[in-house]
């Protein structure tokens, strides 16, 4: 290590910025909004503070979750272009702050959540917290190519932690809202392992992509999208949704399932042709996928609510 | 000493995380304080024994 490089190690202080990037401010921002839809399309509701804060709470939840998983995979996260940036690897945060930060965040979020709320939701966000950094994180996403499926729940949990703050139960609705994000989750990373080809290769995470070679993750794509669009129409029949839901559901499951077919057709010297354009058109659309679902749920939600369904 | 910078990048680093601390901290109070009133003005439960049996609050339960 010359001189230079020991100053410049010695003197780098993360800003406030590094440590929020911790958090995955982009995760949680889909985190938030299936919460809310969760917590807004109940039957009972909560006290706008009450419920400003238990989304709160769970978003913290899922940042601290999140710097747990960057602690734990700084080494992968390293090797892979598309991380190599985040704070731990880069160097900017030191990998023991991340993992203080991480368990610090848990407590206080599970702590005031239950304080919010009650503690069965409390109960579901420190469950889920564990499941994302020590099932996925720690176990599975290092050990089987089914990482993503399993590894998927932990992003499912929170619409059915925002029902639960509000009504202290489980319910249809609610488990249906949370496996519509399950199922949805395969498919949409599967989507980015197929244009990120080198990345997971390099790390040597066990992606579907290099396990089972690339037509077979082609074909999973198609099974759990075909798997999926019932439970997001059985979803859209529930009392909780309304005309809105079952129309977005319709139309978004209909070109989810087309746009799956077309992946499952291809093979890698048609997608390397238009540089896996139908692949990428895929992984866009499936985050208007899950924004558009709840969106409808809760416009649905506010006809009711204003008295027009 | 004309070399020397008023403000290192160094320091405006500090300055984001002292802020940022400070503004979660000041947030954190809010919502705690907000919920404080929510919760007292709806009049939830508030107290359980305090080491020393409570007759009332047993009543209450039952």
């Amino acid at each position: 290590m010359t001189d230079a490089s020991l100053a410049a190690s010695k003197t780098y202080e993360p800003g406030f910025g590094d440590y929020v990037a911790l958090l995955k401010p982009r995760v949680m921002s889909l985190v938030v909004f299936t919460a809310l839809a969760g917590l807004l399309i109940a039957p009972i509701s909560l006290h706008p503070i009450e419920a400003f804060a238990a989304i709160l709470f769970i978003a913290l939840g899922a940042g601290a979750s999140g710097a747990l998983n960057m602690w734990y995979d700084a080494d992968i996260d390293a090797v892979m272009r598309r991380t190599a940036k985040r704070p731990v690897p880069s160097g900017r945060v030191q990998p023991g702050e991340a993992f203080a930060l991480g368990i610090g965040l848990s407590g206080i979020s599970i702590v005031m959540l239950a304080l919010a709320t009650n503690i069965a939701a409390a109960a579901l966000l420190a469950f889920t917290i564990f499941f994302y950094a020590v099932v996925y994180t720690m176990w599975l996403k290092r050990s089987t190519p089914q990482n993503i499926v399993i590894g998927g729940a932990a992003g499912a949990f929170p619409p059915l932690i925002g029902w639960v703050a509000a009504t202290g139960s489980v319910s249809l609705e609610a488990v249906l809202m949370f496996a519509v994000i399950f199922m949805w989750t395969p498919p949409h990373f599967w989507a980015l392992a197929l244009f990120m080809r080198s990345d997971y290769d390099d790390a040597g995470v066990p992606m579907l992509t290099v396990t089972h070679g690339r037509p077979a993750t082609r074909r999973h794509i198609l099974i759990y999208t075909l798997l999926l669009a019932p439970v997001a129409i059985w979803l859209a029949l529930t009392p909780v949704a309304g005309p809105v839901t079952v129309l977005t559901a319709l139309g978004m499951n209909a070109l989810f399932v087309k746009m799956a077919y077309d992946i499952w057709r291809r093979d890698e010297v048609m997608a390397e042709a238009d540089d896996y354009a139908v692949e990428k058109s895929f992984f866009r659309i499936s985050l208007y996928y899950l924004f558009a679902h709840f969106g409808a749920l809760m416009v649905d939600a506010a006809l009711r609510f204003g008295g027009a369904l | 000493m004309s070399e020397l910078r008023a403000t290192h990048e160094l320091h405006d680093r500090r300055k984001s995380r002292n802020l940022g601390v400070a503004v979660t901290l000041v947030a954190l109070i809010a919502v705690v304080f907000g919920l404080t009133v929510v919760k007292v003005t709806r009049g939830d439960p508030m107290e359980r024994f305090d080491h020393v049996a409570r007759p009332a609050l047993e009543m209450a339960d039952e």
